[in-house]
């Protein structure tokens, strides 16, 4: 249901996705614009996590299609999976290597220029300089979670998937996250947060969805306090 | 084609570091290595049978077991923080993932295989000298491919629960065939044959390898993609 107007960077089209004989996703429809960040929201298990996994084109739909900037994702087309971040609920770092050879790694699975130094500018921004020679199982989960926002960030992504984004950050990191995403929007980014806290996304999100069951239960622009939403969001989940 | 090759290589070094900074696979196989030979050593009653007969078996079910606990390895690292997403998500043909994955294995077996040869050489007392350079081309051309069957099928075993018990079941009867060659030939060389005497087996493990390598890199896709 959520759609922009014009070109989108990310159109995915009657997504199916059971298991079983269950419906996780039932023809799921979602297009994303430049600048827009739509936060989806939904109870236990309506099925946010498996559509941001077939949005990152890491599951494959029972039926349907995305296309992120025009190019089908499932045919695996190098320029729709560089568009693509992903924050998923784990942090995609090794163990064995330190946060700075994790990051210049990523960096050369996506051919940036000088992998080194965008792995440096990118702890740098996420405020983990000092712990770039550390292994991520020296890190708190805080500081994980910022290590993985950073590797979802590096290559600069059109699309950005963030699940759970603000989960064992401190307000601080939290605040810094929102400058941060507000600053990419503003460059032309496409964002998905999947959330059950709304009161963190709502200052960044310019749609909010509601996923219940797999399918869309309802979706508006974000206009006015969440105060305001949330006799609709209790309406459409049935709580 | 360069790309991919660069990619591969990224791969291959991710792996090679990450081993280097935890030695878990290499120092695992090698002790298991030793522990194969000492058992044989002890078990084998020499006034039986000949060392020169009994070593090139004892040699191969050594490099293969010790290979396989080197092979275990290769994708367990990439189950840890869903490490194989990331590469999943990234643009890094599934071709790249395959070859970088081969070569990171190749370096470690190849290292495992490095070690080995010296303590079998103290435990059988075999003079090696003479055929070293045969027995390092038939392990290469050996190691590779049962190396791309176990890179392939360590993708498939990470997904299950039981990943270190699914790779030995679904990995030792691809690795027959080229040990039986592998075994074959070393035993001629040990024996100072001619060349003419191996060919036959040294052309059934290029053919296993070139078989099994294309085939590997063709179905790999399927295997990590959901």
């Amino acid at each position: 249901m959520p759609s922009c107007d014009g070109a989108p960077l990310l159109d995915a089209r009657g997504l199916l996705r059971s298991i079983g004989r269950f419906p996780v996703l039932h023809y799921i429809n979602l297009t994303l614009a430049p600048g827009e960040a739509l936060a989806v929201a939904g109870p236990n298990g309506a099925g946010k996590s498996t559509l941001l996994r077939i949005l990152a084109g890491l599951m494959r739909p029972a039926a349907g299609d995305v296309r992120v900037l025009g190019h089908a994702l499932a045919e695996g087309a190098p320029q729709a999976r560089r568009a693509i971040g992903l924050l998923s609920h784990q942090s995609l770092l090794y163990d064995d290597l330190t946060l700075l050879e994790n990051l210049a790694f990523t960096a050369r699975l996506y051919g940036l220029p000088a992998p080194a130094d965008a792995a440096r500018d990118a702890l740098a921004e996420a405020g983990l300089a000092a712990r770039a020679h550390d292994s991520p199982r020296k890190l708190s989960r805080g500081l994980l979670q910022r290590a993985a926002i950073a590797r979802a960030l590096l290559h600069r992504p059109r699309v950005l998937l963030l699940d759970e984004p603000f989960t064992a950050l401190d307000a601080a990191s939290a605040d810094r996250l929102r400058d941060l995403l507000r600053a990419r929007l503003a460059e032309g980014l496409g964002l998905v947060i999947v959330t059950h806290n709304l009161a963190e996304v709502w200052d960044v999100a310019t749609r909010v969805a509601v996923l219940v069951g797999g399918r869309w239960a309802g979706e508006e622009p974000v206009a006015g306090p969440l105060t305001a939403f949330l006799p609709r969001y209790r309406e459409w989940t049935g709580g | 084609m360069a790309e991919s090759l660069r990619l591969a290589l990224a791969v291959a070094g991710k792996d090679i570091r990450a081993e280097l900074r935890s030695r878990t696979a290499l120092l695992s196989a090698v002790v298991f290595a030793a522990l194969v030979l000492v058992v044989f050593n002890f078990a084998r009653d020499p006034t039986a049978l000949a060392a020169t007969d009994l070593a090139p078996s004892v040699l191969w079910v050594t490099f293969a077991l010790a290979a396989m606990v080197a092979l275990n390895r290769a994708f367990t690292i990439e189950r840890e923080h869903g490490a194989l997403d990331g590469l999943l998500l990234a643009p890094l043909p599934r071709g790249a993932l395959f070859a970088g994955k081969l070569l990171a294995n190749l370096a470690f077996v190849g290292t495992v295989e490095a070690v080995t040869l010296p303590l079998f050489v103290l435990f059988f007392n075999v003079d090696l000298w003479r055929a070293l350079p045969g027995l390092i081309g038939v392990t290469a051309l050996a190691t590779i491919g049962f190396v791309s069957v176990g890179t392939i099928f360590s993708a498939m075993a990470v997904r299950t629960r039981f990943a270190e018990l699914m790779l030995p079941v679904l990995l030792l009867p691809f690795m027959v065939p080229p040990l039986i060659g592998a075994v074959q030939v070393t035993s001629r060389l040990l024996a100072g044959r001619p060349l003419s005497e191996m060919l036959g087996w040294l052309r059934l493990l290029a053919l296993y390898d070139v078989v099994f390598v294309t085939l590997c890199t063709m179905t790999f896709s399927a295997v990590v993609d959901e």
